[in-house]
């Protein structure tokens, strides 16, 4: 990472939200040389060490984790035009995010070794934020031979998927879950059966019918969840299913957890946020897949979310540029960008009474780690900090022309939101700050 | 009364009030279309672009004469001639043709909503001229006048679209336009062929067309394409003339006074049977004919948009 200076910060009166100790509690936090030295009320640092530090009096302010997003593009290597690992992770950082875990549909594709090493040495020198690659299940994502997973595995990659892309075939994806489990990859799917898809560009109900706009039905992305969790079961690989967006998938999640099947889910903020009615204009900010849904998806996904079914909230940050976006609908790319506009859309979520401050934690910080299998999501002393600040009240308008991120296909852009990322600290030294000293 | 819109765009935009006002418009047009000198004054000066991105022959030559007999100056620019082969973009084709400062442009676009989007980013008006699966105004608007010219109304009619609705814009427009006139309309399709939720913009879904005929005061027959027997959509063509082409014995069971439209073109023995195309009860060349009328309705509408603002404004300083 491009920052070397460990930080030496007090923050006084934060509310601490640690979901690795499932506590919520207000407190003092000592970060010493970039670790996190003591919690507790009222610390008492003497002169001496009080003069080492920047002291920070939050009043009440928030401090959880440093989040972690398990599903982003960074579009690097290929499409720098886009977004590179650069400005991806500045835009993390300024989102709160301590960690990303990057989707393999570059170009090339992040089918090997030395993709992957190309982007965590990218990550290591400019990033300004944790970088996890995520690497492909098949091949170039042709969905025909498996790509070297354990090479994969070996060079850094913590995952393997072909997002952007289902694994359509059923025996490819049966294969890639048992060999997987050889180096405890999780495979993640991109549920969509292409065939029911179709060519589709928004969600198949009312207003696509009213738009003359081909539709995506929700059994294209039920099936192929269904599939997964069937195959899941039979070879006990670990599935886990990005973007749920429709009830059906909700449903089918919270039966196979129920039943002991291992599973994982992720939903994004766009999923419990808009609806299909978005597309009346025409606007292709809105096209993404999967495609927004109808208002009962959003609150089957917001059900799914309170009960645990789906485990994290990731973004699936997706930047395009004006020549994919600025199009005919039917022509347009898919996808949003994410990584700025999450935080506030999550407190939605808690003020909305779904999620309790210390689920909107966990969902953003110790779960997706935790699927990964990475040491993040804790804020227990000893430990390097990777810590978030959040001013859960401030309101404002969302801009994505002040945005880090190169790409502005935010469907959110002047939103009137509540809640903003105020400290980023990542690996100890500071990644993002609003604050003034 | 001053039309106050910029654009037309679709029937789910227009009031009923603006429906009445281009009909009205259009009745008193059309007479100038049987004058052995088919030609007034009134949009002289003005400039209309056609841009089909689109093949269409018969919706492209109406618009044409329609402008040419208000004396419009009219520009054409089709799929082949247009420089979107080039890669330049539509939005980029419509910005140099914006600085050549036209006043309207007339577009058929094969993507849904490619009109409207454009209509945001540039002060000349748009005609929509078709736009996808999504709407056709001017084909709604002209078989509402040829509706009200046979039947003298459209209020308390049941008017059944028997076809490919899914893929057609003129079912999407005309069933948005015929319920704000307060017609009640039947949409009848193999359930391959219709959209979901169809229902909820207000059309009575059925899918046995020898049920709904005996009640419909107008039938508007949609075409089939070919295409549709390879996406899986139906068996054959063959098929879909036994089950759903409207012949004469499928049209013994209608009303006597119950007429047949077509948007065009007719495919021949595959939804309508030549003897019902060419028979009594069809009024397709006057919906063709009245097409003219209609557009010359827009278009003169349209055209009035400068002096209307202008005249607004001289109303407000004095």
């Amino acid at each position: 990472m491009k920052f070397r200076e460990p930080v030496n910060v007090l923050l006084r009166n934060a509310r601490v939200l640690d979901p690795s100790l499932e506590r919520d509690f207000f407190s003092d936090l000592l970060i010493l040389e970039g670790r996190i030295r003591e919690i507790g009320p009222e610390l008492n640092l003497g002169a001496d060490l009080l003069s080492q530090v920047q002291s920070l009096d939050l009043q009440g302010k928030w401090v959880l984790p440093g989040l972690f997003d398990m599903h982003v593009h960074l579009r690097e290597p290929g499409e720098e035009y886009k977004e590179t690992i650069e400005s991806g992770t500045r835009a993390a950082a300024a989102g709160g995010f301590a960690a990303v875990a990057c989707m393999p549909n570059t170009k090339p594709v992040n089918d090997s070794a030395a993709v992957t090493t190309y982007i965590l040495q990218r990550a290591r020198e400019q990033g300004s934020c944790f970088v996890f690659p995520v690497g492909a299940i098949s091949r170039g994502l042709l969905g025909q031979d498996l790509a070297e997973l354990g090479e994969l595995r070996e060079a850094g990659a913590v995952a393997v998927t072909d997002d952007g892309r289902p694994v359509m075939n059923s025996l490819l994806m049966r294969r890639a879950l048992e060999y997987a489990s050889a180096f405890d990859l999780p495979v993640i799917s991109h549920a969509e059966d292409l065939h029911l898809a179709h060519d589709g560009v928004m969600n198949e109900g009312p207003v696509s019918t009213m738009l003359g706009l081909r539709g995506i039905p929700r059994a294209a992305e039920e099936i192929m969840v269904a599939r997964d969790l069937l195959l899941a079961e039979m070879t006990h690989g670990q599935i886990h299913i990005a973007h749920v967006s429709t009830a059906g998938s909700v449903r089918l999640i919270r039966e196979a957890k129920a039943r002991g099947i291992h599973v994982t889910a992720e939903t994004a903020p766009h999923y419990f946020t808009l609806t299909d009615e978005a597309l009346m204009t025409f606007d292709t900010v809105f096209k993404v897949n999967p495609p927004l849904r109808r208002p009962e998806d959003v609150g089957a996904i917001k059900e799914g979310l309170a009960d645990g079914t789906i485990d994290a909230i990731a973004t699936d940050h997706a930047p395009h540029s004006v020549l994919e976006k600025d199009t005919e609908l039917d022509l347009a790319a898919n996808g949003m960008i994410g990584l700025e506009s999450a935080v506030p859309l999550v407190l939605g979520l808690v003020r909305e009474g779904v999620l309790t401050p210390l689920q909107a934690a966990a969902k953003m910080s110790l779960n997706p780690a935790r699927i990964l299998g990475l040491p993040f999501g804790t804020l227990n002393p000893g430990t390097v900090a990777h810590l978030t600040v959040i001013d859960p009240e401030l309101r404002y308008i969302l801009d994505c022309n002040a945005f880090q991120s190169k790409s502005r296909n935010c469907p959110f852009h002047g939103r009137q939101v509540q809640g903003q990322v105020l400290l980023t600290i990542v690996d100890g030294c500071m990644a993002f700050t609003r604050m003034s000293p | 009364m001053p039309f106050k819109r910029k654009d037309l765009l679709g029937l789910r935009d227009l009031a009923a009030d603006e429906i009445e006002h281009i009909l009205e418009t259009a009745f008193s047009l059309k007479e100038i279309n049987t004058r052995s000198i088919k030609k007034v004054p009134t949009l002289r000066g003005k400039t209309i672009v056609h841009l089909f991105y689109e093949p269409s022959t018969r919706t492209r030559t109406s618009f044409d004469i329609a402008a040419k007999r208000l004396s419009a100056d009219t520009y054409s620019i089709t799929g082949s001639t247009s420089s979107m082969v080039k890669g330049e973009t539509f939005l980029d084709t419509l910005k140099n043709l914006e600085a050549m400062h036209p006043d309207i442009f007339i577009i058929r676009h094969s993507a849904s909503g490619a009109p409207h989007r454009l209509a945001t980013r540039t002060p000349v008006s748009i005609v929509n001229a078709g736009d996808g699966m999504h709407e056709h105004p001017s084909q709604a608007l002209l078989d509402m006048m040829t509706i009200i010219e046979k039947k003298g109304r459209l209020d308390g009619l049941t008017v059944l679209i028997v076809g490919d609705i899914a893929h057609s814009r003129v079912a999407r427009s005309n069933l948005l336009g015929l319920k704000k006139m307060g017609a009640h309309v039947v949409a009848c399709a193999p359930p391959t062929l219709m959209p979901v939720d169809l229902d909820l913009m207000g059309a009575e879904v059925c899918s046995k067309v020898d049920d709904a005929i005996p009640h419909a005061d107008v039938i508007m027959v949609l075409r089939l394409q070919k295409e549709r027997q390879q996406q899986m959509l139906l068996p054959s063509m063959r098929e879909y003339s036994v089950c759903y082409g409207i012949n004469r014995s499928r049209l013994e069971r209608a009303r006597r006074d119950a007429i047949i439209m077509h948007p065009g073109p007719i495919n021949r023995g595959v939804e309508i049977s030549p003897d019902v195309a060419d028979g009594p009860q069809s009024v397709i060349l006057d919906q063709v004919s009245n097409g003219v009328a209609v557009r010359m309705a827009v278009l003169y509408l349209l055209g009035q948009r400068d002096a209307s603002r202008a005249l607004a404004q001289r109303e407000e300083s004095a």
